[in-house]
């Protein structure tokens, strides 16, 4: 049974994660922030609640990742510093919205290559048992990744040598617009994990049943039983990035989500189980809200490098410039 | 030594020196290596460090990232160039990028490791080099073994360093005879003076040396004049001082390899050397390289579609004559 304090957490979190996403939406139309910009509205559930359960080992996940960054432990202002290039971003300004790195929380988020991320969570798994760590990984795919060879590869190696990988499918039902029964035999990715491991299946907009789900899921890798898929069905409620329309769902596919919207739920779960009131979620309201703004506020403020760091980094050990 | 030979002690005194230096990839560890070159290591350092992985080669340098973001030191290899081509999405979008995208958080002490070139009728999908894609991405040092010392010391190092190197080897060059000075420090971003000459520079790298040196003695007699071979080693970055040192000397370019002609890596070299040395040379640069064709199985075909010795001379002499030599 989760306790109180980790569920007004995770709500926290949620509410954060939601009130920032807008906020860069609002600063993308704006013109602060630019590139592609993934919003994660609608999947705060999976999100927050998978990254808080799995606290420790190594996260690896996709380009939709500034509420996962965020639960993970990095400050909201160092991920909306990234968002508008800036030099105190998580990336330096290097990364931008879809690159935001930080292995001192072992986040190794935004990688923008679709399942391309998936080897090297599997490498990294290798690398965990090789050190006889207790640490497993997440690798975080969406539905889209699953019809690639690299998630195929991905299932067979981590099964062969059995890694402590978990695989967290957050199904959405989309890749950009094609939904993914048009493009796969069955809605359920799951499926194709079941010859090489045990799976399950959570509900992805219910944050206690991921959390637990995920509790139960790290502690079978880290038992060295192998890898395990965990498949969360969700939806987003934005286009694939801010810049697509999503003409290609009916407004009605949209408000059936909606009324199964995450952050709702575990109000109802508030009010219910802890006897929250509306001035206690207010409160939680308006202290997310101060945050995305301390964010917004230091993102603007903060010292954008100029072109002087363009070499910077390109290697650690011996940088040439070849002209 | 051999410089298969050469390659496995590198990585043996690697693996000796530090635990987390693992190697992976088909046929690796059981079996010895494909060209045997990481031969009895897996009695040595066992089935952990030596890994035999499915074919899969996006996934053998797609894991070996993620295990140098683990912590480990990983060395893959793939079997040869063309099999390389799967893995080129973790090569380029991954290893290459991460360190700076990270800004510096992410360190990637790996090295990809595979042999290229025509060897002996393998036919279009086993001969081809892909240097010039390669060398042609930032993030990546890409280090091109001709010779047997530098075979081993550059591995050494490639492996021994945090940044992530393509190592390139050729298929023809596992057992060619060379003596390692176990001694030396060597620079692996150092070009190698192979020859001093006074008149014409030719510079080459992998096979296509010792293609140039074969035909060498034949030339200087046949010409009446004296040929400087430059061995570039490090493709990416250049050691431009080495080849603008020769230069200044000789004014004369020849540039060798096995490539197609087309977009192929000497035109980086013809290219700043035109850019850059224009006025220091007495003749126009040339160019000799593959033709524009998929290797073919038939042998005469197969050596008509890239350099050999003897038409590597027959174009410098005509080449000579056009030009005054």
């Amino acid at each position: 049974m989760m306790d109180k304090s980790i569920i007004e957490e995770i709500y926290m979190l949620m509410v954060l994660g939601r009130q920032f996403e807008y906020a860069a939406k609002e600063h993308y139309m704006a013109g602060d922030i630019s590139g592609f910009l993934h919003l994660d509205i609608g999947q705060e559930a999976l999100s927050v609640a998978a990254m808080k359960a799995f606290d420790h080992g190594d996260v690896f996940t996709t380009y939709r990742e500034h509420v996962m960054a965020i639960a993970r432990g990095i400050e909201p202002k160092a991920v909306m510093a990234e968002l508008f290039g800036k030099s105190t971003g998580v990336s330096k300004g290097q990364g931008g919205s879809m690159h935001l790195f930080d292995p001192s929380h072992f986040f190794y988020g935004g990688d923008a290559i679709v399942g391309g991320h998936l080897p090297n969570a599997v490498g990294c798994a290798y690398a965990r048992k090789f050190q006889e760590s207790e640490q497993g990984v997440l690798a975080l795919f969406g539905d889209g990744a699953s019809n690639g060879g690299a998630f195929f590869e991905s299932l067979n190696i981590a099964s062969a040598w059995k890694l402590p990988l978990l695989f967290l499918c957050e199904n959405n039902q989309y890749a950009i617009g094609t939904k993914i029964t048009r493009v796969a035999p069955f809605l359920e990715q799951r499926k194709k994990a079941e010859p090489y491991m045990r799976t399950m299946e959570v509900d992805g907009n219910d944050a206690l049943a991921v959390y637990e789900t995920i509790r139960e899921a790290q502690s079978y890798i880290q038992k060295g039983h192998g890898p395990i898929f965990v498949e969360a069905m969700t939806y987003r409620y934005e286009g694939h990035s801010v810049s697509d329309p999503a003409t290609y769902r009916s407004a009605e596919e949209v408000e059936i989500w909606k009324h199964k919207d995450p952050i709702e739920r575990m109000r109802k779960v508030l009010q219910e189980r802890f006897d929250y009131g509306t001035s206690d979620l207010e409160a939680i309201n308006k202290k997310a809200q101060e945050r995305v703004d301390e964010a917004l506020v230091f993102a603007k403020e903060s010292p954008e490098a100029g072109v002087e760091i363009l070499y910077d980094h390109v290697f650690k050990e011996v940088n040439h410039v070849v002209s | 030594m051999l410089y298969r030979e050469a390659l496995n002690r590198a990585i043996d005194e690697c693996m000796a020196i530090d635990a987390t230096v693992v190697l992976l990839g088909e046929d690796v560890g059981l079996y010895g290596g494909s060209y045997r070159v990481s031969e009895g290591l897996v009695a040595k350092y066992g089935e952990k460090r030596l890994i035999d992985t499915p074919i899969a080669e996006l996934s053998i340098v797609g894991n070996a990232v993620g295990m140098a973001i683990g912590g480990l030191r990983p060395i893959a290899e793939i079997m040869t160039a063309n099999f390389a081509l799967l893995a080129f999405d973790q090569i380029i979008n991954h290893m290459s990028k991460y360190h700076y995208m990270s800004a510096g958080k992410i360190t990637l002490p790996m090295v990809v490791r595979f042999p290229q070139g025509v060897s002996k009728q393998l036919a279009a999908q086993h001969s081809e080099s892909y240097e010039q894609m390669l060398a042609a991405v930032p993030g990546i040092h890409v280090f091109a073994a001709s010779d047997v010392n530098y075979a081993y010391h550059a591995l050494k190092k490639a492996i021994l360093m945090d940044d992530p190197v393509v190592f390139i080897e050729h298929e023809l060059l596992y057992n060619k005879k060379g003596e390692v000075d176990f001694n030396a420090d060597l620079d692996p971003f150092k070009a190698r003076l192979v020859k001093e000459g006074k008149d014409v520079t030719i510079v080459s790298y992998l096979k296509m040396v010792d293609d140039v040196m074969a035909m060498l003695p034949a030339l200087e007699e046949e010409t009446g004049k004296s040929y400087e071979v430059i061995d570039l080693q490090s493709l990416n970055p250049v050691d431009y001082e080495t080849l603008k040192t020769s230069l200044e000397k000789t004014g004369r370019l020849v540039m060798v390899e096995e490539d197609h002609a087309m977009g192929g890596y000497g035109a980086q070299i013809v290219s700043w050397v035109a850019e850059k040395m224009f006025y220091a040379l007495d003749a126009a640069p040339l160019r000799i390289a593959g033709e524009n064709v998929p290797i073919p199985y038939n042998r005469k075909r197969e050596l008509a579609s890239i350099p050999t010795p003897e038409k590597i001379k027959d174009r410098i002499i005509a080449w000579g004559a056009e030009n005054g030599l």
